[in-house]
């Protein structure tokens, strides 16, 4: 099941100029002017500039009488489309192996399989939406099981993003306007005359009347949309993205094939990377069959990397997920990121040096989806906040916890409330209650007092911890601590929580 | 013990067994606890590289493998060379592996959403190579997933340490069940070393070598580890002459 984002950027034109020079305030209202003969009209028109009076077609004559203030600028189409790709080669190394230009105002992507990498559909939809609204790019997406479908709904919706359950198709476009099938304005216009409003009356039309009438385009886009003709999308490509790749006179199927088709293409890419000193970090397996569909894996790397035997082991670790289909046409394998990689050289000693470099092994996992992390110190007195996860193949981290005091093995998540007698203000517990389970306390050592961090949050000006290690009689011993500090209400609320389990 | 018998027949033919099994596993390759009592029950006379070891908590240990986790992180630290800790439940604190002498800088953990992709990622660390210990939180461990990690780590020679926790005290009787592993242990708590003055001494263990391939059950009382990671064999009695087992915190 192939599904497709859609992402519409409906003030290309006018966030171009904005962003080309943020000196222009957010508040003035600007517009772009095109050239047609002599006559000069509105092209692109910015929310203020609509508030305004103006849309999109004015007269420019006619919109500068409108009202004084109004910014001119002339369009340039060149730019915008030079713009547009620009943002989907970055979407292609973010986002999915397949990612294409919708012209002249869209990006189009096959998410098949890479939307988990984003956490779900739903926030891979939100995300594209925020990190292009945090570039000052207005943007619409929209995910559908076709281009098609994506790329109406995406023009369609009044809100930020949509996403349409897969073969929810047909209920999803059926209402929208025939405008939205992407067909020549010419035929728009002339289905218009004939009474044709939206896409669900033209699809319950018979074929052959609007085939003899309108040719096959009306039908082939139709096809298209509903998912009974696919549509492959053709990948954007930049001349300086290292490619190879590989045809087969004839179609290639079983696994072992690939695997050494994969692996012979692995040392090509390493070659050409070599020539140009880069080592890669994204590295694409695209495969092309014979029924014109594509299939993409994407292979991702901790560290610059150009060793054959380490690539070569990424791509075999899901070279089974690849469906052959009918057959494999084409293999080629693209390195979408790259970085610069030096040789480096290494002083020859007898004694062989053990090699701790796991970052081979880091790649494994975390192109599996797995989380990979090392924990960090933070000087914090407060337990929960005094470890952080950092990247597994980050540098050293010299320093580390030194407590006076021991830690427990494991942390609650959040602290327990549990019931405690004790003698206020600063002795343990005689006994505590936690899950329904009351135990004596044999042994106790403490208060070891941690006060709250004032300069993060306010209420945490007075806060105070009071934590206590206690032993009960079988010799469980536990982590506790009491809110606030027992004599003074400000500080806490003198309730006891259980934070964690020694060993 | 028996692998001090002096018997030449019986060691020629533990020698040729021992050939037979895999002339690249390096058997003699042994992590020793440093307690002799302890070592001497084991072959070879300390945990063997290339083995899976197994070890479990008691009581509500089981449930949250407290003592069982730190029991691995001590051994885990005085290993050398990185370590991959599997996990799908991320409630470790790590200051208290780091008081065991586990280096932060050391552990790169691998957490995973099932059960299974833990097994996995053990087995790819296992094969590996190179790596100090690979140590992997599990509920369930079947028979053959147990052969493969067992495997898989005389493949490499990389130890691999499980640390069992079940999701309630009663399913922990899967203990029972047989696996592949080369030593199980169960790690149980005891009330800690006597003191002096009022405070909580140094955690006391009970120690349980539950199987042992190639040898016999034992059990030890055992001091918790210290801030290297090694353990001592606990007389009992806090008679307090032994100034070090003294902790810091109750002065």
């Amino acid at each position: 099941m192939t599904r497709v984002v859609s992402i519409y950027l409906p003030e290309l034109a006018t966030d171009r100029i904005r962003r080309c020079d943020p000196s222009i305030p957010a508040e003035q209202p600007l517009v772009v002017i095109a050239r047609s003969g002599s006559k000069r009209w509105v092209s692109a028109a910015d929310a203020a500039a609509r508030k305004a009076g103006v849309h999109v077609g004015m007269q420019a004559a006619k919109a500068q009488a409108l009202f004084r203030g109004l910014m001119m600028v002339d369009a340039d189409a060149a730019a915008d489309a030079a713009a547009l790709e620009r943002i989907t080669l970055w979407a292609l190394s973010q986002y999915s192996p397949i990612v294409a230009v919708d012209a002249p105002d869209g990006i189009v992507m096959d998410t098949e399989g890479a939307d988990h990498l984003q956490g779900g559909e739903l926030p891979m939809v939100t995300g594209i939406f925020n990190r292009f609204h945090a570039k000052g790019l207005t943007a619409r997406v929209a995910v559908a099981d076709t281009w098609g479908a994506a790329h109406a709904c995406a023009r369609a919706i009044q809100r930020e993003t949509v996403i349409v359950p897969p073969n929810e198709t047909v209920r999803a476009v059926e209402q929208l306007p025939v405008a939205r099938l992407r067909l020549p304005e010419k035929i728009v216009g002339d289905l218009r005359v004939l009474g044709f409003r939206t896409i669900g009356e033209l699809s319950a039309t018979p074929r052959a009347p609007l085939a003899l009438r309108f040719g096959p385009e009306i039908g082939r886009r139709l096809d298209q949309m509903f998912g009974r003709m696919a549509e492959p999308i053709e990948p954007i490509r930049s001349p300086e993205l290292v490619q190879v790749s590989r045809s087969f006179a004839e179609p290639i199927g079983a696994a072992e094939t690939i695997n050494k088709y994969v692996g012979r293409l692995v040392v090509q890419l390493v070659a050409e990377l070599r020539r140009s000193g880069l080592g890669v970090r994204r590295t694409d397996l695209i495969v092309e069959k014979v029924d014109g569909t594509r299939q993409a894996i994407r292979a991702g790397t901790a560290k610059p990397a150009r060793d054959v035997a380490w690539l070569t082991r990424l791509f075999r670790d899901r070279t089974e997920k690849i469906e052959p289909g009918f057959g494999i046409e084409k293999l080629s394998l693209i390195a979408i990121v790259t970085q610069p990689l030096e040789e480096e050289q290494r002083s020859s000693s007898l004694i062989e040096e053990q090699n701790d470099d796991i970052t081979p092994l880091i790649d494994i996992f975390g192109n599996r989806g797995q989380r990979v992390y090392r924990m960090a110190p933070v000087a914090s007195d407060i337990p929960e906040r005094s470890v952080r996860r950092i990247a597994a193949a980050a540098p050293k981290v010299a320093e580390t916890w030194n407590y006076q005091w021991p830690r427990p093995v494991r942390l609650l998540d959040r602290p327990d409330r549990i019931e405690a007698v004790a003698l206020l203000p600063d002795h343990p517990p005689a006994s505590i209650t936690w899950r329904g389970k009351r135990r004596r306390v044999k042994r106790a050592d403490g208060p070891e007092r941690v006060f709250g961090e004032w300069w993060k949050r306010d209420s945490e000006l007075e806060a105070v911890r009071d934590y206590f290690v206690v032993e009960d009689e079988g010799g469980e011993r536990f982590w506790i601590f009491r809110a606030g500090d027992g004599v003074d209400p400000e500080t806490g609320s003198r309730q006891w929580f259980m934070h964690g389990i020694f060993a | 013990m028996a692998q001090l018998s002096a018997n030449p027949v019986i060691t020629d033919l533990r020698e040729r067994i021992a050939h037979l099994e895999g002339g690249l596993v390096r058997r003699n390759q042994v992590l020793p606890f440093g307690v002799r009592e302890i070592d001497e029950h084991l072959p070879g006379r300390g945990l063997s590289f290339g083995a899976v070891h197994e070890f479990a908590g008691g009581g509500s240990g089981t449930v949250d493998g407290a003592a069982a986790a730190l029991f691995a992180a001590g051994i885990a630290a005085r290993t050398k060379g990185k370590v991959i800790w599997c996990l799908t439940r991320p409630d470790l604190f790590f200051p208290a592996l780091a008081q065991a002498g586990l280096d932060p800088d050391r552990v790169v953990f691998v957490e995973a959403d099932r059960e299974e992709d833990v097994l996995a990622s053990m087995e790819e660390a296992l094969l590996f190579g190179g790596l100090g210990a690979v140590v992997a939180e599990l509920v369930r461990l079947p028979m053959t997933a147990s052969r493969r990690l067992q495997l898989a780590a005389e493949k490499t020679g990389t130890m691999g340490l499980v640390v069992r926790r079940w999701r309630r005290q009663a399913e922990a009787s899967d203990f029972g069940q047989p696996t592949a592993s080369t030593t199980r242990w169960r790690v149980s708590v005891m009330p800690s070393e006597e003191l002096p003055v009022p405070g909580v001494g140094r955690a006391r263990w009970f120690l349980e070598l539950m199987r042992v391939k190639a040898g016999e059950c034992a059990e030890f009382l055992v001091g918790a580890c210290d801030d290297e990671g090694r353990i001592h064999l606990s007389t009992g009695a806090g008679d307090g002459s032994d100034t070090s087992l003294r902790s810091v915190h109750s002065r």
